[in-house]
């Protein structure tokens, strides 16, 4: 379990390059993330969460350093290349699903994720019967409506069938950016929930911004905080078990 | 009677263009303008090949290539070179009405004497203007098909996905320049491809065939669309060849009210304006609406 699954080394990483607002987003961060890792990520707005993801996903390109997948550079593989590995799950429910394609067509895309697609039908029909049990976990009444174009779904419904495309096919690394922040309490706690039974039920590794304190505790075997582009703060097993909001708390009026 | 075979003929014949642009304006969701350029460039490609000897069935297929290569040359400026699709596709327009004049040698080319598609003797047999339907049948059924299918496969799923949402599509793998390109590609393919049959259908290729074409393939997608309401993908498909079918006829009536057909480019641009504006119209106008409100005490 301890295998170094992603290592992040010196990671540069500049916004408005070569412009008199050029920003340093990461400066030199460093991370190493082990198979079976559940790491919850909190910092301020600013502090490169995201980019930290986009980094990851090839979004955004670094300026140094070394991303390495299994010891295997990746920094300059393209997003589409990387989706073989990894999966993400955006805040905004609009991102993850495409509106105008019914569920099931939008978890037969997912099902494909990173893959060759090729003039071969599609076999949405096989797939149904797995789907509809697959979104009965949900508990949100999304196996009724798989013929529903998502674009009529509830953000709820949309994020949660965002999360089953992510996870199924088995990603090597989650990324959830702030995936329950747009849905109401309630629905975002069921998500988080069943995100939770899904990560250690699958034994998947990931990586899970939030803002909510409590759900960062709650939630995940190592916690860290992103502040200025660096990881000032790594808390694992049995550290991050004893943390509480209150020390959480006096660590961040400390950084700022 | 024969009047109205003939519209048939011609609604099929130009249907080609709607399923065309029916790829990059409704699934790739954005406006080509390359087709103004295409559709000549078919039509020339065709009528050139032909005149020199060329197979009529060989050159409609080679007007396809060639115009899949200027969708080819759209797509890589907008992709590669991150040229907003609209000014990408004017400047290959524009590129084209030079290319077609150096294709074409002059603005107009005859077919006279020449042999064409419909010069087949098995259409040449059939009655006036039963030619255009019988071939525009064939030709709207295989096509409806193959893109029919291909939509189904998994990488028409992808295609598709592009268009819905770009940032999911790439999340998943799937290289959405790629789908653009291709997506430019064979739509324009399939304009040019009806420039040819429409060149061949009216015995010769002007180098301005190409204005307003743009206004009449929309008008074969939303005719199609306003006039069958709430359709699945598939039958939206089969319903931009109805849509065109339908577009002739108007065209018809208006040129039976009086108008000559100079003023088909103006017609063309009311009728589809109105039909885009019909979602409009209807908020302003639901009577049933307006009653109800006014009838709801809570108000």
């Amino acid at each position: 379990m301890t295998k170094p699954l992603l290592e992040l080394k010196d990671v540069v990483l500049k916004v408005n390059r070569n412009t008199p607002e050029e920003i340093t987003i990461l400066n030199k961060l460093n991370l190493t993330i082990n198979a079976g890792d559940f790491i919850t990520v909190l910092g301020s707005n600013g502090a490169g969460k995201s980019t930290l993801f986009n980094a990851i996903g090839g979004d955004l390109s670094i300026d140094s350093g070394q991303i390495l997948l299994n010891g295997k550079d990746i920094a300059h593989d393209s997003v589409e290349k990387r989706t073989r590995f990894l999966a993400r799950v955006f805040q905004d429910p609009k991102l993850g699903t495409a509106p105008r394609m019914t569920v099931a067509e939008n978890l037969l895309l997912a099902e494909r994720r990173g893959q060759r697609r090729g003039l071969m039908p599609r076999g949405l029909n096989h797939h149904l019967d797995h789907y509809k049990e697959l979104t009965a976990t949900m508990h949100n009444g999304l196996d009724e409506r798989l013929t529903t174009a998502t674009g009529n779904l509830s953000g709820g419904q949309r994020q949660a069938l965002s999360f089953l495309m992510a996870t199924l096919k088995r990603p090597e690394i989650l990324l959830l950016d702030e995936h329950t922040a747009a849905l109401d309490p309630r629905t975002g706690q069921d998500l988080m929930r069943l995100t939770n039974e899904r990560v250690s039920q699958d034994k998947l590794t990931c990586l899970m911004i939030t803002h909510h304190m409590e759900d960062a505790l709650t939630y995940g075997n190592r916690l860290i905080v992103l502040h200025h582009g660096k990881v000032t703060f790594d808390a694992a097993g049995a550290d991050k078990a004893a943390l509480t909001t209150e020390k959480l708390y006096s660590f961040f009026a400390e950084i700022e | 009677m024969s009047l109205a075979v003939s519209a048939i003929g011609q609604g099929l014949l130009w249907a080609v263009l709607g399923v065309g642009l029916f790829l990059t304006f409704r699934i790739l969701d954005f406006a080509d303008m390359t087709v103004e350029g295409t559709f000549p460039l078919g039509a020339a490609t065709a009528v050139a090949a032909i005149s020199n000897g060329m197979n009529p069935l060989l050159a409609t297929l080679l007007a396809f290539v060639i115009g899949a290569l200027a969708g080819l040359i759209t797509g890589l400026l907008y992709t590669k070179g991150h040229i907003p699709i609209l000014l990408a596709g004017i400047l290959v327009m524009t590129a084209c009405y030079s290319v077609n004049l150096r294709i074409m040698g002059r603005a107009n080319v005859s077919l006279l004497g020449k042999s064409t598609l419909f010069k087949n003797h098995l259409l040449a047999a059939l009655p006036q203007y039963f030619d255009s339907v019988v071939l525009g049948t064939i030709v709207m059924v295989v096509i409806t098909t193959i893109v029919i299918y291909f939509l189904q496969t998994e990488l028409g799923q992808g295609f598709i996905a592009t268009g819905d949402n770009q940032t999911m599509a790439r999340s998943l793998g799937i290289n959405t320049d790629n789908m653009k390109i291709m997506g430019l590609m064979v739509s324009n393919g399939l304009i040019a491809f009806g420039g040819a049959l429409v060149a061949q259908n009216n015995g010769y290729a002007d180098v301005n065939m190409g204005i307003g074409i743009i206004v009449i393939a929309l008008a074969s997608i939303i005719i199609g669309e306003v006039a069958f309401g709430d359709l699945t993908l598939n039958q939206r498909l089969v319903a931009v060849t109805l849509g065109s079918i339908l577009y002739r006829f108007v065209l018809l009536l208006v040129l039976k009210l009086g108008f000559s057909a100079n003023d088909l480019n103006l017609i063309s641009a009311i009728i589809l304006a109105l039909c885009m504006m019909l979602p409009v119209f209807k908020n302003v106008l639901n009577f049933k609406h307006i009653l109800k409100r006014g009838l709801d005490t809570n108000d």
